[in-house]
């Protein structure tokens, strides 16, 4: 497929003919932070970072309706009740303009739970076949990134259906899919000519600033060793105050809640974000708990990500990399330190002997 | 001996009479502070005591004194930490016994935030960020392999510009000299630009704020006053107090009810503020009902152990609260 070029001053041009049919998602300065919001016209999106939250609410929102539904009396029967419901399913095109690649590629955590034979989340489904990801290669590495680690990179497309590679201009476009060739026919695209051994350059220079990459392979089964290790546990979320900023940003955590906002009569059935890190996402009718402290939930997120969800689907890491839990956690919990830590464990001498 | 290494040398000598003292060390990367529990001596030698250690190590003390077994929790604590931990105790949540205080005074911490915010001003980029340094005037940080100089006050949280206790108020090891400064306004200077709004206008800047909340419950968690920890109304299910709706609205009510609860406890350690990841204005709400409750109670919260918080009990004809007089 064609690389094309689209200029600086041509990239509001070519969202505000994208607004035209679309919900266009862009980073946005936002107050003292950048988030997704709708474009407006006139309105330039921060394409040079990564925004705070991730861009999963395109395709699995932090709430959506799921349904809605309607008590009737019958007044010839006051004891009986009918309940109508309306099922609302999402219909508008997105396209997401300047996620990195790897909170797009993060998404694809998603497909292996809710797009796969054996599930089929019509929610799901649907917002990723009306969604479109045009992603902005990363030419700068945060003392937060870890992409390479685990196993994508600064210009990775995976995911996408456009890569943006940032050159002195502008950017070079490159189509992923056949859905991403079709935006590329807007007429901000020009032939890429030149620039095109630009953006190899500018992709090279950004993998040489990575630092090496740490093998994550074995975390699956050393995460598993330490799974009773509840002083492990213990010493590791010492420090997490048990919110759900890591939850809430990531790019890969895709849990829910269901809950009835019922008024009077009407009322609809919401799915929202749900949080593994607090007390209710495990509490049974009963009262019991089987996760009741913070070192059982936050357990739960490191060995969901790095050890149960890879050997439920073929070594896949649930993790994306992108740091967010890492540089937006009040308390400094280090996702990578907390894996590193279980890889490299060894048994704490007997008391009375050397500690050092 | 340097301040550094007098209090390591406190907590080393401590050490074996507690479970564990709660400190700082350096997180991430050299441009992140992250809370430390010290456990053993070779813990110690990590400790990190400056403009980093911005985590109010207070915040994890009611869940470690109330657990199975617990003996004495050390804590090295700022003079606004110190607040939070006096404040604990007039609420009875923590009792002295069971804490053992290391004390110094503070020159002040760094705002992540203003420092990002100041770094992009300055046409860099804020997340190539990889060291500060500062000697209390000059905030020096490493941005890309350059250095930048900011001016301290341009950096430094509004808690701290405007900071009456910069040294530990209660402390059983207090190290080096006691901080002799006067705040540097009387008033945080983004309540004064807010109480300058019309009503509606406020109501405006809350819709555009909070419409970017996501509910994390940072704000909450991070706090040292939010005690209801697992039991929290904005999360329980049974019965489900309000809806999970992620709106403006919603959002707010959520920050409503975080406000009230702090009516009166609130120590304005800006933990909540800076907890936010999306930097939203909390202390605005702080310390709006902060200064209520210094005119309506002249109480100032968490600078005395032993007085009885206004709100936890009552006088049959309150100062300053006219009751009769319609």
């Amino acid at each position: 497929m064609e690389r094309k070029f689209i200029s600086h001053d041509d990239i509001t041009a070519w969202l505000d003919g994208l607004a035209e049919d679309h919900v266009v998602l862009v980073p946005m300065k936002d107050g003292g932070s950048v988030s997704f919001r709708p474009y407006v016209q006139g309105r330039t999106p921060n394409l040079d970072r990564q925004a705070v939250p991730s861009p999963k609410d395109a395709v699995f929102p932090q709430n959506e309706t799921l349904l809605k539904y309607r008590f009737e009396k019958d007044p010839e029967h006051l004891d009986r009740t009918r309940i109508q419901v309306k099922e609302t399913l999402p219909t508008e095109k997105t396209v997401v303009v300047g996620a990195r690649p790897c909170g797009t590629r993060g998404m694809l955590t998603f497909d292996r739970v809710y797009d796969c034979d054996k599930n089929q989340d019509l929610y799901y489904r649907t917002r990723k076949e009306n969604t479109l990801h045009v992603t902005v290669a990363c030419t700068r590495v945060e003392s937060t990134c870890f992409c390479h680690d685990v196993g994508s990179g600064p210009a990775d497309g995976e995911g996408s259906d456009v890569l943006l590679v940032p050159v002195a201009s502008g950017y070079v476009a490159e189509p992923i899919t056949e859905r991403g060739e079709a935006l590329l026919a807007a007429s901000q695209f020009k032939a890429a000519g030149d620039r095109e051994a630009e953006a190899e350059a500018v992709k090279a220079a950004t993998v040489a600033k990575l630092p090496e990459a740490h093998d994550y392979s074995d975390s699956a089964e050393k995460l598993m060793a330490r799974f009773d290790d509840m002083e492990f546990w213990e010493e590791q979320s010492a420090k997490c105050i048990s919110c759900g900023a890591c939850t809430y940003l990531c790019p890969t955590c895709y849990c829910f809640n269901i809950t009835d906002d019922t008024t009077g009569l009407t009322g609809r059935r919401l799915r929202s974000w749900d949080n593994c890190m607090s007390f209710q996402f495990t509490l049974e009718g009963s009262g019991h708990n089987p996760r009741p402290t913070k070192a059982h939930r936050l357990k739960n997120r490191v060995g969901h990500k790095f050890a149960y969800y890879p050997m439920l689907h073929a070594n896949a890491i649930a993790c994306c990399g992108c740091g967010r839990c890492i540089k937006s956690c009040p308390a400094g919990v280090d996702i990578r330190a907390i894996v590193k830590a279980a890889q490299n464990y060894t048994p704490k001498k007997e008391e009375g002997g050397d500690e050092s | 001996m340097s301040m550094l290494e007098e209090l390591k040398e406190q907590i080393r000598t401590a050490l074996p009479d507690l479970d564990m003292v709660i400190a700082w060390e350096q997180g991430f990367d050299a441009a992140h502070g992250t809370p430390l529990f010290i456990r053993t001596e070779a813990d110690v030698d990590r400790l990190m005591v400056g403009p980093l250690s911005v985590q109010n190590p207070a915040t994890y003390l009611p869940a470690l004194v109330k657990a199975k077994g617990a003996g004495k929790i050390g804590v090295v604590a700022k003079g606004c930490d110190s607040r939070a931990i006096v404040e604990l105790l007039q609420e009875k949540l923590i009792s002295r016994e069971q804490v053992v205080i290391f004390g110094f005074g503070c020159n002040g911490c760094v705002s992540q935030a203003l420092l990002e915010g100041k770094i992009e001003e300055a046409g860099k980029y804020s997340a190539e960020l990889t060291g500060v340094e500062t000697d209390g005037r000059t905030v020096k940080a490493q941005v890309a392999g350059e250095t930048l100089s900011f001016d301290f006050n341009d950096v430094t949280f509004e808690k701290c510009l405007t900071c009456e206790y910069p040294n530990t108020l209660i402390a059983d090891h207090f190290v080096g000299d006691k901080v002799e400064v006067a705040p540097g306004c009387e008033k945080a200077p983004s309540l004064e630009e807010f109480e300058k709004l019309s009503q509606n206008e406020k109501l405006s800047f809350w819709q555009e704020q909070m419409r970017r909340c996501v509910r994390c419950y940072a704000c909450r968690n991070a706090c040292p006053m939010c005690v209801c920890r697992d039991h929290c109304i904005a999360t329980t299910h049974d019965p489900q107090w309000i809806s999970q709706e992620n709106n403006a609205q919603e959002n707010f009510m959520f920050q409503m009810i975080h406000t009230m609860h702090l009516a009166g406890r609130c120590v304005e350690c800006g933990e909540c503020e800076r907890a936010c990841p999306v930097n939203l204005p909390l202390m605005l709400l702080r310390r709006t009902m902060g200064e209520a409750v210094r005119n309506v109670f002249d109480y100032t919260t968490g600078t005395d152990p032993e007085v009885v918080p206004p709100l936890m009990t009552f006088k049959v004809e309150e100062e300053n609260i006219n009751e009769r007089g319609w």
